[in-house]
This record gives C-alpha cells, sequence and structure tokens, in this order.
C-alpha cells in the first residue's frame, strides 16, 4: 500500500537527493568528531550548528513549496508554525534547566519567577515530557492551519487575500508572543537551555546529533513531499493550481485537498522549528517577524517553485549567501542584494534554478528527439510556473 | 510628587525597573492607587489615549511625576504627543531612563524643555576629558552636529579598562582578562575615577539632566561621589539577599542568607 | 507643594501692601537679586520670593526676564542684569548698564524654580491690565487654593469685566471656599455648585477633597456634585474615545489611500507601498532642512512646499518602479508581490544609506502644534489638521477619478482594459499613470505622517501590514469601502484601548479582521459582476 507511491517517487533526482542526504548524515558529524582539528577536512563545530541551521530552514523551504509551488496557495505566514514548533520545543528544554536557572525555581522558568507569576500556567503542563513536546510540536502548527484552513478555504479567500490574511495571522502573533502577560517571556523569549533528552545541548556530540536529526528529518520530509505531489492526489492539487474553478466543477472538494496539504505543510514546518532551536539556542517573538515569512518564500522561488529539491537547494544558497555577505566589508549591501534577489528571480528567471535547468534540458530533449522524428509534435515543458 | 505614572515599553527592561521602583514607592508610603503603570508594544506610535490618561491621573490634585522606560523610536512620538497635548514639564515632569542626546536627536525639544533623563553621563558636562572625546568623535564622523551619549561613554570606560586589564594579566585570553578585572580604574568622562568592582559592575556619578532647546541636557542634580552598581536590587524580596562576587566568592547570584550559590 | 503656597501668600500680600501704597523694600529687592547670582537652584528660588515680595518697581520685568532666560548676572561683581533685543539693562535700576561685564551666565532654571516664577507672576498679575495675564494669575489661585488669596479675589471678581476671566476668578475663589471651613455655609453651597458646572477631574478632585469635618448637607451636595460630574465625564470619555479613534481611522486612511489605488484599482500588490509613504516624510525633512538653512522665516510653511514636492517624487519612483518591474508582471499578483518586496528592501536601505539609520527631526510648524479644549476633550491641532487633509486628500481623489478625463481612462482600463484599447487608449501609459498617482498619494501621506511617527528609514513597515488590512477589510476596488474600513477599524480600536490595553486591542482587532475576511472574502463593499473572478 506504502510502498507504490514511495517507489513511484524515487525518480533519478530524488535518489541524487537522497544519496546526499545519507552521505551529510554520516560524513559531517564524523569529520566533526573523529578528525582532529589539524586535519583539513575537518568540520568545526559552529560549522555543523550553520548547517543544522540552514537544513532546518530547508524543511520549512519545502513545506511552503509543498503548498505554494504544487497548490498555488502563497501563505506569508508560514514563520508562525516555524516558531509555534520551535516554541514548543523551547517549552521543554525551559522545563529542562530544573534547578540550574538563576532563581533555581524547579518548576517555573526564571522569566516566570521574575513576573512573580504563583504557579506554572496549564499550558505549560506535560512539557517536561520528550514525547508530550514532540506531539505538540506537530499539533500546534497542525492544528492552528487546520482550523485556519478550515475558515479560509471554505469561504473561498484565495490568492493575494489569503497571502494577507496569513500575514495578518503571524503578525497577530508576533505581537501576542511580545507580550509578558501571554507567558511566553516575552521580547526575551526562550533561551539559557541546558538538556536536550538529557544531553548537554552545547556539547559537541549533541550538535553533530542534532545536525544529523535534522538531515534525516529533512529527507523524510521530502519523501512524504515526493509521495504526495507524485500520487493521483498530487496531481488534483496541480490542477487546483493551475485551474481552481475547472477543478472544483469536475466534481472535486478543492477546499479538502487544500486544508489537508496545508496542514500537513504546517506540521513539517513545525518539525524545521523544533529541530532549529535546540541548535541556534533561543526562540523568540521575532521568529514571527512577517519579513522572515516572505523571506522563506523567496529562498523557493531562488530554488524553484514545484521542484522540491529546487527549495531545498534555495534554502541552503540563499542563506549561505547570507551568512557570506552579512559578515564583512559587504554588510551594507546586503539587503540591496536580497531585494535585487527578489525583483531579478521574479522578473528572469520566474522558474527558479532547477526549474530553469530542468525547462533547459526538456527543451534540448524535445529538439533532440524532434530532429530524430522530423518534426513530430513538441510537449509542453514540465514544471509551469502557477498563475 | 504624590502620584507616579510608570510608563515603559512592555519588556524585560521597563517590567524590572518599574518592579524595583514600585517596591521603592510603596516602601515610602506612596499608596497603590497612586502609581499607574502602563505599557506599550515596541514602535507604538499611537500614544493618544495613553496620554490622555496620564494627563487625567495626573490632575486629581496630586503632584504627579511619569518615569519613562519607554525604549526607542517610540519615544519620539510619545514626547510629541505630550508636547501636542500640552502636558508640560511644570505640570508633570516626566523622567525618562532610555532617552539621551542621541535619542532627542530626532526631535523638535521646545516642547520638552524641562523634561528630565536620569544618566551617568551627559554630553554637556564641562570636563576636559569628555571635551577632547567629543571632538575626537565628531571628527571621526565627520558631523560637528554628531551627539555623544551614555552608551557611548560606557564604552570608553570599557575599553580603557579592558587594555589596563590586557597588561596586568599580560594576556587576551578571556578568562584571564575577567580574573584581571576587579578592582581595575579607568577615567570617565564626567571628571572621576570609576572603579571595576568585584560584581562586575563599575562605580559611577548618577546625575540628573534637564533637556534643554538644543537638545542636550543641563545637570541639575548629582550624586556627591561616584554610586556603585548593585547586580541584584535590594527593593525587592525575591533579590535582596543575593550578592554577585566573582573574586572571592565565584558567584554571581550568591544567597547571604542561604550561604548558598544558586539564587533564591 | 508647601513652599509655593506660601510664596503665593506672600506675593499677595505683596499685592496688598502695593494697593496700600507703602513704600516698596528696597533692601529685600537687592538681596533677592544677589541671590541669583549663586548658580544654585535653591538660591534662586528664595531669590524670587525675596523679589516678588518686595513691591520693587523692577520686580516684575526682572521676573519676566528669569522666566524667558534673559537674566544674567556676573559672578565677579555679583550684578544682575536684563538681556534684551538691543541692550543690557542693570536690573537693579532698570537703566541701561553703563559698563557690561564680558562673561555674563545665564540664570539656569529648573521645573521647581519654573513653577515658583509662575506662582509668582501669578500673584503679581491678579489686577494686571493685561487679560491674558489675569486669566493665568486665576488658574494658578485655582490651583493653590490658598485661603489668603481671598480678598484679593474678592476685590478682582468685583472688577472683572469679562466673563470669562470672571468665570476662572470665581472657580478659582470657589476652590478656596470649599475648603475653608469658618466660611457661611451657604458660600459653600455656591462653591460646590460653582465646581460642579467646572466638571472636569480638577472639579473633582476639590470636592472629593473636601474636609471630613464639613456638615451634613454640604457633604451631599459635595456627592451629589461628584457623581454629576463623573457620569458627565463618563459621557466625554466615548467622546474622547471616538475623536481618537476618528484621528487614528484618519491615520490609517491617509496611509491606505494610495494603497486602494494601486492594489484596489488596478490589483497590483504593491508590497514598497510603505516606502513610498516614507520617501514622502523624507521629502519633507529634506524642504525643513533646506528652509532651515537658507530662510527659518518660512517655517511655517514647509509643509505646504512638501506635498507637491512628495506627490512628484513619490509619484515618480512610483512610476519607474511601474515601467521598470511591475508592467512585466501584470497577471501575476503573487509574483508582484514578492518583487515589490524586494524593492521595498532595496529603497529602505537606499534611505538608509542617504539619510542615516537613525531618526530625522521633522518639526510641527506652529500651526500644528499646540491643543485646545471642547467641553472635557482635549484636541491636538496636528491631529484635528490630519483629519481635515485626509478628507481634502480622499475628496481629491474621488474628484479626480470621477470627473477628470484621465480618472475617465483610469476607471475604463482597469474595469476592461481590451475594450478600452480598442476605445483608443493607451493602455500602458494609463497604468504607469495611475500607479503614479497611487505612489504620489503614499508620498503625501508621508508629509502628514511625519508630523506624528518618527522619519526613520523603517517608516513604511509600520503601516503596510494595516493598509493591506483596510483595503482588504473595506473591499477591494472601493474608495468608499477604504473610507468606511479604515475608520471603522481605527475607532475600534481605540474603544478596546481602555479595556484591553495597545496590544491586546490590537491583536484583536487582527483576529476580527481575519475572521471577518472569511465570512466575507470580498470585504464590505464587494464588486459585484465579472471582475470579482478576474
Amino acid at each position: 500500500m506504502i510502498a507504490g507511491p514511495l517507489i513511484r517517487s524515487l525518480d533519478r533526482g530524488a535518489t541524487i537527493f537522497l544519496t546526499i542526504c545519507a552521505a551529510a548524515t554520516i560524513l559531517i558529524p564524523a569529520l566533526n568528531l573523529l578528525t582532529p582539528e589539524s586535519f583539513f577536512l575537518h568540520v568545526p563545530t559552529y560549522l555543523v550548528a550553520l548547517f543544522g541551521k540552514y537544513v532546518c530552514y530547508a524543511i520549512l523551504a519545502l513545506s511552503i513549496d509543498l503548498i505554494w509551488g504544487y497548490c498555488g496557495i502563497l501563505s506569508l505566514g508560514h514563520g508562525a508554525f516555524f516558531a509555534l514548533g520551535g516554541y514548543a520545543m523551547g517549552m521543554y528544554l525551559m522545563r529542562q534547566i530544573g534547578t540550574r536557572g538563576v532563581y533555581a525555581d524547579p518548576i517555573r522558568p526564571d522569566f516566570m519567577v521574575f513576573l512573580n507569576w504563583p504557579e506554572l500556567p496549564v499550558y505549560w503542563y506535560g512539557f517536561n515530557y520528550f514525547a508530550y513536546a514532540a506531539v505538540m510540536i506537530l499539533l500546534v502548527p497542525g492544528l492552528l492551519a487546520f482550523v485556519f484552513g478550515w475558515f479560509a478555504f471554505r469561504s473561498r479567500v484565495t490568492g493575494v487575500y489569503l497571502s494577507i490574511i496569513t500575514q495578518a495571522m503571524t503578525f497577530a502573533l508576533t505581537l501576542a508572543f511580545f507580550r509578558n502577560n501571554f507567558g511566553f517571556g516575552g521580547n526575551n523569549g526562550l533561551t539559557d537551555f541546558k538538556d536536550i533528552l538529557g544531553f548537554n545541548v552545547q556539547a559537541q556530540a549533541t550538535r553533530a546529533s542534532l545536525f544529523a536529526a535534522s538531515v534525516i528529518a529533512l529527507a523524510i520530509c521530502f519523501v512524504i513531499c515526493r509521495a504526495v505531489v507524485t500520487s493521483k492526489f498530487g496531481k488534483v492539487l496541480v490542477a487546483i493550481r493551475d485551474a481552481e474553478s475547472r477543478t472544483r466543477f469536475l466534481g472535486y472538494r478543492v477546499e479538502s485537498y487544500k486544508l489537508f496539504v496545508f496542514t500537513l505543510s504546517a506540521c513539517m514546518a513545525g518539525v524545521a522549528g523544533a529541530l532549529y532551536v535546540p541548535q541556534v539556542g533561543i526562540i523568540n517573538p521575532s521568529e514571527f517577524a512577517p519579513a522572515n515569512s516572505i523571506e522563506a518564500v523567496i529562498w523557493v522561488a531562488v530554488g524553484g517553485r514545484g521542484t522540491l529539491t529546487g527549495a531545498v537547494l534555495g534554502a541552503i544558497l540563499v542563506n549561505y549567501a547570507k551568512t557570506t555577505f552579512t559578515s564583512g566589508m559587504l554588510a551594507p549591501y546586503w539587503l540591496f542584494m536580497l531585494g535585487a534577489m527578489f525583483v531579478l528571480v521574479t522578473l528572469f528567471l520566474p522558474r527558479g534554478i532547477i526549474g530553469t535547468w530542468r525547462h533547459w534540458n526538456a527543451e534540448r530533449q524535445a529538439k533532440l528527439s524532434a530532429a530524430r522524428e522530423d518534426g513530430a509534435a513538441v510537449g509542453e515543458p514540465t514544471a509551469r510556473p502557477a498563475e | 510628587m504624590k502620584r507616579w505614572v510608570l510608563a515603559g515599553t512592555d519588556y524585560v527592561y521597563p517590567r524590572t525597573t518599574n518592579k524595583i521602583l514600585e517596591a521603592y514607592l510603596l516602601s515610602k508610603g506612596v499608596a497603590k492607587e497612586d502609581i499607574m503603570i502602563n505599557y506599550a508594544p515596541f514602535g507604538h506610535s499611537d500614544w493618544q489615549t495613553i496620554v490622555s490618561d496620564i494627563k487625567k491621573f495626573g490632575s486629581a490634585g496630586k503632584k504627579t511625576a511619569v518615569v519613562s522606560t519607554i525604549n526607542g523610536d517610540a519615544n519620539v512620538p510619545f514626547y510629541k504627543e505630550l508636547g501636542n497635548q500640552g502636558v508640560s514639564a511644570k505640570d508633570i515632569p516626566v523622567v525618562a531612563f532610555s532617552v539621551g542626546e542621541e535619542e532627542l536627536a530626532g526631535l523638535d525639544t521646545k516642547p520638552l524643555l524641562g523634561h528630565l533623563a536620569a544618566w551617568n553621563y551627559f554630553q554637556s558636562i564641562s570636563d576636559p576629558l569628555n571635551k577632547e572625546y567629543i571632538a575626537k568623535w565628531q571628527a571621526f564622523t565627520k558631523n560637528p552636529k554628531r551627539t555623544f551619549n551614555d552608551p557611548m561613554e560606557a564604552h570608553v570606560i570599557g575599553f580603557a579598562m579592558w587594555v589596563k586589564a590586557v597588561e596586568k594579566a599580560k594576556s587576551v585570553d578571556p578568562d584571564k582578562v575577567i580574573d584581571a578585572l576587579p578592582g581595575i580604574e579607568a577615567p570617565n568622562l564626567t571628571g572621576g575615577i570609576s572603579k571595576m568592582l568585584p560584581n562586575h559592575h563599575i562605580t559611577k556619578p548618577v546625575f540628573i539632566g534637564e533637556v534643554r532647546a538644543d537638545g542636550q541636557f543641563d545637570v541639575v542634580w548629582k550624586t556627591d561621589g561616584l554610586v556603585a552598581g548593585d547586580a541584584w536590587s535590594k527593593e525587592l524580596p525575591g533579590s535582596k539577599d543575593l550578592v554577585g562576587d566573582w573574586v572571592t566568592l565565584k558567584c554571581g547570584n550568591y544567597n547571604t542568607v542561604t550561604k548558598k550559590c544558586g539564587g533564591a | 507643594m508647601r513652599m509655593i503656597r506660601d510664596r503665593l501668600v506672600a506675593c499677595l500680600l505683596a499685592l496688598g501692601l502695593m494697593l496700600a501704597a507703602l513704600p516698596a523694600n528696597a533692601q529685600s529687592f537687592q538681596e533677592g537679586l544677589e541671590k541669583f547670582t549663586t548658580d544654585s537652584f535653591g538660591d534662586t528660588d528664595d531669590g524670587i520670593t525675596a523679589v516678588a515680595t518686595s513691591g520693587h518697581a523692577q520686580a516684575g520685568p526682572v521676573i519676566l526676564a528669569l522666566q524667558e532666560g534673559r537674566l544674567a548676572y556676573d559672578p565677579a561683581s555679583k550684578r544682575v542684569f536684563i538681556k534684551t533685543a538691543s541692550a543690557v539693562i542693570d536690573a537693579a535700576t532698570g537703566q541701561p548698564a553703563a559698563s557690561v561685564p564680558a562673561d555674563l551666565k545665564t540664570v539656569r532654571l529648573n521645573n521647581r524654580v519654573r513653577r515658583s516664577i509662575e506662582a509668582a507672576i501669578g500673584g503679581l498679575n491678579l489686577l494686571s491690565p493685561d487679560a491674558g495675564k489675569r486669566l493665568a494669575a486665576a488658574l494658578a489661585v485655582f490651583k493653590s487654593h490658598e485661603a489668603a488669596a481671598l480678598p484679593a479675589l474678592n476685590t478682582a471678581i468685583g472688577k472683572e469685566g469679562e466673563a470669562r476671566i470672571k468665570r476662572a476668578l470665581e472657580e478659582a475663589r470657589a476652590s478656596v471656599l470649599i475648603f475653608k471651613s469658618d466660611a457661611p455655609e451657604t458660600d459653600r453651597l455656591d462653591a460646590i455648585s460653582t465646581l460642579r458646572a467646572r466638571g472636569d477631574q480638577e472639579a473633582l478632585a476639590l470636592l472629593a477633597g473636601l474636609p471630613a469635618d464639613a456638615p451634613a448637607n454640604l457633604k451631599k451636595s459635595a456627592q451629589d456634585a461628584i457623581t454629576s460630574i463623573q457620569n458627565n465625564l463618563a459621557i466625554w470619555a466615548s467622546v474622547q474615545n471616538a475623536w481618537y479613534g476618528l484621528s487614528l481611522g484618519s491615520v490609517l486612511l491617509l496611509a491606505a489611500i494610495g494603497l486602494a489605488i494601486t492594489f484596489g484599482v488596478m490589483g497590483v500588490i504593491n508590497m514598497a507601498h510603505g516606502e513610498m509613504v516614507m520617501i514622502g516624510a523624507y521629502v519633507t525633512f529634506a524642504v525643513q532642512e533646506t528652509i532651515r538653512t537658507y530662510n527659518p522665516g518660512l517655517f511655517d510653511y514647509s509643509l505646504l512646499m512638501a506635498v507637491p514636492l512628495a506627490f512628484l517624487v513619490s509619484g515618480a519612483i512610483g512610476i519607474l518602479i511601474e515601467r521598470s518591474v511591475i508592467r512585466f508582471l501584470y497577471g501575476r499578483p503573487l509574483e508582484t508581490l514578492l518583487a515589490t518586496w524586494g524593492i521595498s528592501l532595496i529603497l529602505q536601505q537606499a534611505v538608509r544609506t542617504m539619510f542615516g539609520p537613525t531618526n530625522r527631526e521633522v518639526g510641527n510648524p506652529s500651526w500644528m502644534s499646540g491643543a485646545f479644549e471642547i467641553g472635557q476633550i482635549t484636541i491636538t491641532y496636528n491631529r484635528l489638521w490630519i483629519i481635515v487633509f485626509t478628507i481634502a486628500v480622499f475628496v481629491g481623489l474621488l474628484a479626480l477619478l470621477r470627473l477628470t478625463p484621465i480618472g475617465l481612462q483610469m476607471r475604463a482600463v482597469t474595469q476592461n482594459r481590451s475594450m478600452a484599447s480598442s476605445m483608443g487608449i493607451r493602455t500602458s501609459s494609463v497604468d504607469a499613470l495611475t500607479f503614479g498617482l497611487g505612489s504620489g498619494i503614499a508620498g503625501i501621506a508621508g508629509v502628514a505622517l511625519s508630523q506624528i511617527d518618527n522619519v526613520s528609514p523603517n517608516l513604511g513597515q509600520g503601516y503596510i501590514i494595516d493598509s493591506f488590512l483596510v483595503v482588504v477589510f473595506g473591499g477591494v476596488g472601493n474608495l468608499w469601502g477604504t473610507l468606511v474600513g479604515a475608520l471603522s477599524l481605527g475607532i475600534a480600536n481605540k474603544f478596546l484601548e481602555p479595556f484591553a490595553g495597545a496590544v491586546l486591542g490590537k491583536i484583536v482587532i487582527l483576529v476580527m479582521i481575519i475572521l471577518f475576511i472569511q465570512k466575507r472574502p470580498r470585504g464590505l463593499f464587494a464588486l459585484k459582476g465579472r471582475a470579482v473572478e478576474a
């Protein structure tokens, strides 16, 4: 039952991608932990954490690509799901601090002691168990997406309108989490983590394991997305993207399809956030900022909307560029570059890197076969941009 | 002053300050209903309601002052609204803890004449070392109107102290420099010598300045000598037993009652 | 407080002495002057008392000069001078000084000293020939409600001809009488009704402070008055909320109205809209800076000059953006959104590079400073003018779209592009002009917003989400919808703020809009017909 779509989903590109993932999972931690610092291929710990961060961004990009590239839903609030997953993980990590905080309260995190909260609020219950936190990481973003999508898709809020209200949603959450009364640490957020599952978060081995876990999560998300988009279900999604009304008139319940894929995507974003938090060591309300969500969309656009590998590649490339350019002499020009990237990609590279490459390939193939078959009809190139 | 408005941005620093202030005011016999605490979000720009609340609170017959811990950008619209609604420093003075010369540079200060700010340094303080640094800074930024403020002075002192600590430790290794720091002295720009204490805070004078029409401050009150920085407030029940001492106790939150490191 | 009252008493006594035409106390005047030369606020304070009570002919001018920062002293000779525009006057004699020492220092003021000055001037001025001064003096007595002022007040009330000042004097007398236990009860009852008629927070405070040993019927009357004032104030509080809401709504409308053209009429998702507003604000800054440098006298006209300039600059940048980027993306709204977001980043960084990351000072011209009172609410001029300005922009825009040929073409192109094109309208230049118009209006909004908000590169960011919500909430493609949307959001926000606080109020509004859009995806005033599904 399950094996069918899985095997079908593994074409040449996907196999290459999964091989790279497997290699990264083994090689980078190994080079970090097992080689001496002097070894020329040694990967320093800070780089492991940095790569880990990129991988989490790549998962977020995948989740955006799933709904935008394949179903035409442009969410400008996906950072909210990412941050909610992160907060769920952060709450678990806060509870693990125990008596090692400044105020050494065994139950309440420092900021609650400081703000004179007499006891732990109900919604913090259970977060001392990892399993509970893990469920919440999926459940909270998933539930929000489900409720939000339930209303939005049923009342046929589409296109730009949906983008704007998702943006309003993440903006409202930013403001809410900034409030100290909300019980999530206000603008400082959650930080000063000590342990995850009993291991020290700062330790080299923990960092390497977290990196490996992130890459494995990326691979799993990738396979899930592949399975979704190559199935019959995925074909309907593309149909909705290209002609929503027509699909509806053909008898498909468009809103159910959208709701399922939107919720799935939010859960993936939540996982990305949860893996991100222990690696960067902090989660605060600025992760909800609308600008972050829009930036995540550009990763997908750069890599190639509607191509899963493209989303991953885009996230890693843009963030690598950001790391490079925001440190050093070029820092004042980074926003110019990022801005130009938005403009140039939409104008000249609407298919993104992978999409354009596939398009060229397809055209070349078509030309070759056309030459061979002497004037046979040329098929439509694949991976057309939506809208 | 009989009534107090504590207005701030909703984050940790104002909340801490207001918590300490409230405890202090209550201990000085100010009634609970004579203290109004108000928080606004970051970058808040519509202050109409809050300013008119302050005005109402202040016109109830008792002398009222505002302690503002409003942060950053939100200050400009706040002071503009104060000025326009006619809240003058004579009736309801505003004492700001985080508004300095640099913030006032974005404001027309004429309506703000007489409002106050508390800092450890003001650009207007006349001291030869201060004049020298301001001249250097203005030459460096190529802007003869560029302002100098308290956090900048803190860096001047901090860097001077670091240099001396490095000379003393004969190393730039952070841990060795940290051990060498307590006891190091460096001149501050207001005519005194600041000293690093065992709790990693330094001694500094405290000034209260009044806004002048040119965006600078006139010192209207100052402490007699230098004040030692406390790591933990003496006013709050949770922290009054705590001390920080990195020289003998090697602990940032030593509890003097339970004799243990690690908080309350 | 105590000290000020004492001083006021002293001043009034001095006034009485002056009326009796007794010889002035020249010695106390001279001693007072010397107190000004020690550069200590405490001494200055004492000096004011000494000078004000001296009854010396120079007392008035000296105190006035002190208030205006024109009083100077020579540390060496301990002499005090009054500086005027043309000359330096010896404070002791009132004659131009024969020799002026080189390093005159100005006598410094703080809030305590300023209050003393005000009280002193108040005492000196109850019978001043200048109506404004008499009014100020009456208000000063109302604040201090000192029993010793009563005889002087009675005299002043008897002589006063102007109704407004007379009322202020009577209120001042009432504020004294209410605390005076040996006054006749009928007078005190009258005082309560006078205060009741005043009906504001201060009157409330006075009534609540009625001594506990007052007779029962007095207490009852005061209690009635308090209830009546409180009810009255509650009504005014709603009026005030409505006014603040109107003002916030007009700011939202101003920020959104340009977007109502580019997004609402053209369907272009312009994420750089906020930056057009910001550019308008920086144009205002540049205009003011130029005026400050070359002709400070024109400062009051700076905004009038900035409006057309901001329109042109923002409009030109808008046309540039439309021609170079947006026209290639028509029909692809989501791509437009991303590209314009990129443009907004570039514009912000460009402004940051040119003008620096910190706030720039944009001043209020004199006609936009200050406030006046209607009943129990304070109306600030800048908010009032912004409302007026918003209405003017709205009406102007409506007229442009309805009544002019270019407006007709704009509507034609947006309603049916191909039909308009076949009628001979150059659709692409109409597109550019429409986008330029929307951007230019955003620029004008920037001029107004520079008066109430920070002028920094982030100015636009603060308005972009709100603007989109206003347009979507009101109904895309409908200017009236934008108007109603902005005003209702503003007013709802301001009515929520007193209960929920500024932050929670805003969150509640956002959630309400999200729910509303779920219910009516096309906003309050949805367009009907073919345009909907396009």
